[in-house]
Parts: C-alpha cells; structure tokens; sequence
C-alpha cells in the first residue's frame, strides 16, 4: 500500500481533468435547465395570475403536480416513461427536461406571487393612462416583479444546480458519478466525496455571492 | 424515517438558530459556516460522503442511520434559517417584557420565545417539511427500499414502466397534499390570532 497522504494529491492532480469535465456537464445541466425552467415558468406564472379559469386550472394542476414530486422521480420517469411513446431521450437530455420542468414549477409560483403583490392600483393607474395589458406589463409590473424575484430565483438556480446531482443516476457524467469514478479507481472514498462536497460547495456560493451583488446593484433607493 | 429526520433537524434548528443569532462571535460564525455549508451541498453527496465515506474513518453506519444522519444535517439547515427569520422578525418588547418579569434569558427564551416563534414561523416551517419528506426520495441511491427504488426495480423488472411511475407519482402527490392538509390545519390551530 502506498503512502495515502502523498497518494491522495498524486490521484487528485491526475482526476483534474476528469473534474473538470464533470464541472462543466453539471454546469450546462442546470444552465439549460434553469433556462427552460424560467421562460416556462414566467409563461405558467403569468397563466396562473391573468389566465381566464381554464388557463388557469391547468397552470394550478401542473404547478401543484409537479410540486408534489420529488426530482429524483421525476429525472427517472422522463427517463424511462418517455421512451414508451418512442421518445428516446439520452440521459443528458432527459435530465435537463426534469430539471426544467421541476424548476418552472417553482419559477410560476414565485412569478404569481411577485404579480399579485403588486397593487392593483397600478395595474388600473396604468389602464387608466391609456397603456395596453403589453405596455403595463413590460414597463411597469415587470420591472418590480423582477426585483421581488430575484432572491427566490437564485435559491431556485442554486437548488438546480443542486439537484443536477441526481442526474446522475440515470448516467450523466456529471460531478457525483466522475466522483463515484474516481473512487472506483482509488478507493479514496472519503476524501475525495469531500472534494465533490467542496466543488458543490464553492459553485453554490459563488452563485449566492452573485445573486446578493446583483440583488444590491438593482435595490430601489 | 423522513419523520425521524425532521423531527431531529426541528431540534437542531432551533438550537441553531439561536446560535446564529447569538452575541458571542465564535458561537454564531460556527453556526453560520454550518448552514452556508449544508445549504450549498446537494443532499445527496451528503448521503454519500457519510455511507460511503465515513466507514474510511472508522465509522460505519447502516444504510438507515446514516441516511437519516444525512437528512437530519441538512434539515437542520434550512430549518435553523427559518427559524432565524422568526427570531429576528419577534418584536424586542417581549423578550424585555419577560426580563422585567424577573425571568433569566433562558426562561425567556424557553417559556416565550420558542412557543410564539414555533407559531409563526408554522407555514414555512411546513413548506420545509414537504419538502424533506421528498427528498427522502434520495435514499434510493444507497439501495434503502422506499418508494423510489421500489418503482425502478418494478420498472426494470416487468417493464410496466407508465404504470409503475404514474403510480409512484400518484402516490407521492397524495402523501404530499394529505401531508400539506394536516399541516395546514396545524398552521390554523397554532396561528397568533391577529
């Protein structure tokens, strides 16, 4: 047996790369996902707010649905459920739609939460001027919305990025499986799970050192 | 076991959040690093690193106790930020009131502060427990039979996939919205009546 101690920063320079790749599939993992994930989400949230009953009724089913499963489930059905109806998603594929659709979920909710604390007195103010619906929601309900949700949003992103992890489990060679990789080859169960922890960990708060910058940089005075 | 958890992670919290808001610097940047730590982790490398991890340093852990472990560390996480929020949001005249009383801080913070924070923090508190209970869904990674794994392995070995996942889906949306009831009626008896 060699010696562990030099053992381990000898293994950890040679999986660098292995890392590195593993980083970036996780990274276009929740950065696609949380793409799809807000623009569907904005749309749902949108039909959950100012949408007549049928519109709405459906947002709520699907807001609720989706809120009501766990991610993991979810990355597994559209993994193996799809299929059935002759959609052959690869593993990265299917991973980034469950994410997407998972975080939309939470994306509408905070987006009906946002709009409906506006006061109303400024949708009528805005009518009253003489602004179309378009007119008053890009200019004025927008705008404000956007603030209220930013810090829930990067939780959501944060969360994404989080979840990519399970990804995982239906093959993505992400972080955790070039982690499970690694440990397969050294054996260095724990320390190197601590190094995966440590890359989650400083993705995750650079994210939220970011998210609060931002927050600062837009705050009304 | 997703009870157990969350039933432990409430504890932790609380005692947490105290500490997060604590006067002594040590105490509360330790409390700090714990919850930014555990909040910037995903779940399930913390399953990981403490059933397969752990057993490097000597301590081995059944797949149950270290998966509730797991759970436990991360709920008292968020729990302790929610927690946190109540205490700071708590008007300073009742802990003054109770001073003025004659009670030591303790007996403030035991007879006072803990009862009226669990009250108002109950909605969010409830979101967070829904919200374990789903991640429980991660103990299929270190092969505990739950609800999860039970569907893949029906899946895989009959090939009824629709069936097993809707069913699975099924059963999660019902336990969350039965669970999400109860609590929302525990969430109505416990409200500071305004």
């Amino acid at each position: 047996m060699m010696n562990l101690n030099t053992g381990f920063w000898h293994e950890l320079w040679i999986s660098i790369d292995d890392f590195a790749v593993g980083i970036g599939v996780a990274l276009s993992v929740s950065a696609l996902a949380v793409i799809m994930g807000t623009v569907l989400g904005v749309v749902i949230g949108l039909g959950l707010t100012y949408g007549n009953i049928v519109i709405r009724t459906l947002a709520r089913i699907y807001v609720d649905i989706i809120r009501g499963i766990p991610v993991l489930v979810l990355i597994l059905a559209f993994f193996y459920v799809l299929t059935i109806w002759g959609i052959n998603l690869d593993p990265f594929q299917a991973g980034v739609l469950a994410l997407g659709v998972f975080s939309a979920a939470h994306v509408a909710e905070m987006t009906r939460g946002a709009l409906q604390n506006i006061h109303s007195g400024q949708r009528e103010a805005s009518l009253a001027l003489g602004l179309t619906f378009s007119q008053t929601f890009i200019s004025v309900l927008m705008p404000q919305a956007l603030r209220q949700i930013l810090p829930t949003w990067i939780n959501t992103v944060i969360e994404t990025v989080k979840g990519s992890t399970l990804v995982s489990i239906i093959g993505v060679v992400e972080i955790t499986l070039v982690t499970q990789q690694i440990i397969a080859r050294n054996f260095l169960t724990m320390k190197f799970y601590a190094v995966c922890a440590l890359i989650y960990f400083c993705i995750g708060f650079s994210i939220e050192r970011f998210g609060k910058y931002i927050e600062k940089k837009i705050a009304i005075k | 076991m997703a009870f157990a958890s969350v039933l432990a992670g409430t504890v932790i919290g609380l005692f947490v959040a105290f500490a997060l808001i604590s006067k002594h610097g040590l105490i509360r940047r330790s409390a700090q690093t714990y919850v930014t730590a555990i909040r910037n982790i995903p779940l399930m490398i913390i399953v990981l690193f403490i059933y397969f991890g752990l057993p490097d340093a000597g301590l081995v852990f059944g797949e149950i106790e270290s998966f509730v472990f797991a759970l436990t560390i991360y709920a008292g996480a968020y729990i302790a930020e929610v927690f946190r929020g109540g205490l700071i949001a708590m008007p300073k005249g009742i802990t003054e009131a109770g001073l003025a009383l004659g009670m030591s801080n303790i007996k403030v913070n035991i007879y006072i502060k803990i009862p009226l924070l669990i009250r108002s923090v109950m909605p969010a508190l409830s979101n967070n427990y829904i919200s374990l209970f789903k991640d429980a869904s991660i103990a299929a990674v270190i092969a505990i039979p739950e609800l999860t794994f039970q569907t893949r392995r029906i899946n895989l070995e009959t090939f009824k996939t629709i069936e097993a996942w809707s069913s699975a889906t099924v059963i999660y949306v019902i336990t969350c919205f039965f669970i999400a009831f109860l609590l929302r009626r525990v969430e109505k008896r416990v409200a500071i009546p305004k």
